[in-house]
């Protein structure tokens, strides 16, 4: 078990290192989920097309295969994703702005997958509220935006939290995969460096790689239950 | 009252719900200040019918004009007709996440781009107007049935609507209640609202209305001042409704 010691310079950078990829893949999930949703709850049927063809698409899609596309497809089309180098935030998160696109690849990849599964987690919080509360806005005249912001999207939050956790803790142990597609040094890549190039027992490499894990997706599931707790709406 | 200027006009309206014909070529005209009670065996389409009125259910063929105006696809046009036209429901559907102050200057605020003061202070009087005043900061849940459905009222009149659309405002309600939703509505339609009410509460109609609809089978059967349709109901099926509700 030593090497949780003496090595703990290379456990430590692997969780930074997937922290940062998972934070940004967050974000950008439930960003481009939240608009993938918007779609497929829209009164305009095209826009609703397109938002069940994206999750169509996205959530039958084996991750792994979204990651071979993003990593050779994109370069294929001439990408290397630089949109993602945005002032600032590659400050912060400097793989962002590294030369090797593969952090950037792997991000959208991530992004991409997760969104059409917090779209459908967000859509089943939408579902839970009684219809009546929509059509009590649209018959005051309140828009479909209008409509959405201050009556539906409210109250949906409450039945989306739990499936939205998931869907995040889920996206967090599915980044073990972005190690193999070119971003070196996260979490799962970081035992394979450690086991196979500088030969430590796996054993004590993956309880110390699983801690790593645990430490972002425990905290994550209780502060969930409290925001469940503290979003109760009384009827 | 009645100005006998049509405000609401339905002509030959059908629709289907897949093979239910639920509007039979239904036309009528609801003149301004009036005060129409629709009523009929459940199934009849008078809910529908009702809620053709404010498109929250579109419908198949026909016309629909409110205030001489066609009623708009969806969108911004007939977000500002339904703004228009007030609608009170069965289950109430107040925001279970506002007060009920906010219930009430939600549409004021946000629709019609009112000060949130001046809404505040109309909403008030509203309420005050409705006999909730006191309840003004607790939430939906908090609330009796009876103080729902008036707040719900309340929330309608807000938007100062030209009329208001009522699908049966009391068959959710215990039987100590209703009297107080029936009060607030006869003050309305004494005061010259334009009102369509689906209700069961012949009381109501007896008292309040200008016109009875009896509706059957998606069909507009009668339409008749109330006491001649109480007294003399001319087809077979309004004698045989009558009858049933009217004997217990």
């Amino acid at each position: 078990m030593n090497v949780l010691i003496d090595r703990f310079d290379v456990f430590a950078g692997g969780f930074w290192l997937t922290f940062q990829i998972c934070l940004l893949a967050a974000i950008g999930a439930l960003i481009l989920g939240a608009v993938v949703a918007v779609l497929r709850i829209s009164p305009v049927p095209p826009l609703r097309a397109v938002g069940t063809a994206y999750v169509t698409v996205f959530r039958n899609m084996p991750l792994t295969v979204v990651m071979f596309f993003a990593a050779f497809g994109l370069p294929a089309l001439g990408s290397n994703a630089d949109f993602l180098r945005i002032p600032l935030l590659d400050q912060v998160f400097s793989r962002l702005g590294a030369d090797l696109p593969y952090f950037r690849f792997a991000l959208i990849a991530l992004v991409l997958y997760t969104a059409a599964f917090v779209c459908e987690a967000l859509r089943s919080g939408v579902n839970a509220v009684p219809p009546g509360q929509a059509e009590a806005a649209r018959s005051l005249g309140l828009t479909f935006g209008q409509n959405l912001r201050h009556v539906v999207l409210p109250q949906s939050w409450k039945a989306s939290v739990v499936p939205l956790g998931s869907v995040i803790i889920a996206m967090i142990k599915n980044s073990a995969l972005v190690g193999f597609f070119g971003v070196a040094g996260d979490l799962s890549q970081s035992a394979d460096q450690l086991t196979s190039a500088e030969g430590y027992a796996f054993i004590p490499v993956a309880i110390g790689i699983s801690i790593g894990y645990l430490i972002m997706t425990v905290p994550l599931g209780a502060l969930l239950d409290r925001l469940e707790k503290r979003q109760a709406v009384a009827r | 009252m009645s100005t006998g200027e049509p405000l609401i006009v339905l002509e030959a309206v059908n629709k289907w719900f897949g093979p239910l014909h639920v509007l039979h070529d239904v036309s009528l005209s609801v003149g301004k200040g009036e005060v129409v009670v629709v009523i009929g065996p459940s199934g009849s389409g008078k809910s529908t019918l009702c809620r053709t009125i404010n498109r929250l259910e579109p419908i198949d063929s026909g016309t629909i004009t409110f205030d001489g105006r066609p009623l708009p696809a969806e969108g911004k046009a007939l977000a500002r007709l339904r703004s228009e036209v007030g609608m009170v429901f069965q289950s109430f559907n107040l925001f279970a996440h506002k007060t009920i102050l906010e219930n009430v200057t939600l549409g004021p605020v946000k629709v019609r781009k009112e000060k949130p003061a001046a809404a505040r202070e109309r909403a008030l009087a509203l309420l005050d107007r409705v006999g909730i005043a006191n309840q003004a900061e607790k939430y939906p849940a908090q609330l009796s049935g009876g103080q729902q459905q008036r707040a719900a009222i309340a929330r309608a009149l807000a938007m100062q609507p030209k009329a208001l659309l009522f699908d049966e405002p009391t068959s959710a309600l215990d039987p100590e209640m209703v009297g107080e939703v029936l009060d607030v509505m006869t003050s309305l339609a004494r005061e010259g609202m334009t009102m369509v009410v689906v209700t069961h509460e012949m009381g109501f109609a007896r008292h309040a209305a200008n016109r009875v609809i009896f509706m059957a089978d998606g069909q507009l059967v009668e339409d008749a001042p109330p006491a001649e349709f109480f007294a003399n109901p001319r087809s077979e099926r309004a004698r045989d409704f009558l009858s049933k509700i009217l004997t217990h």
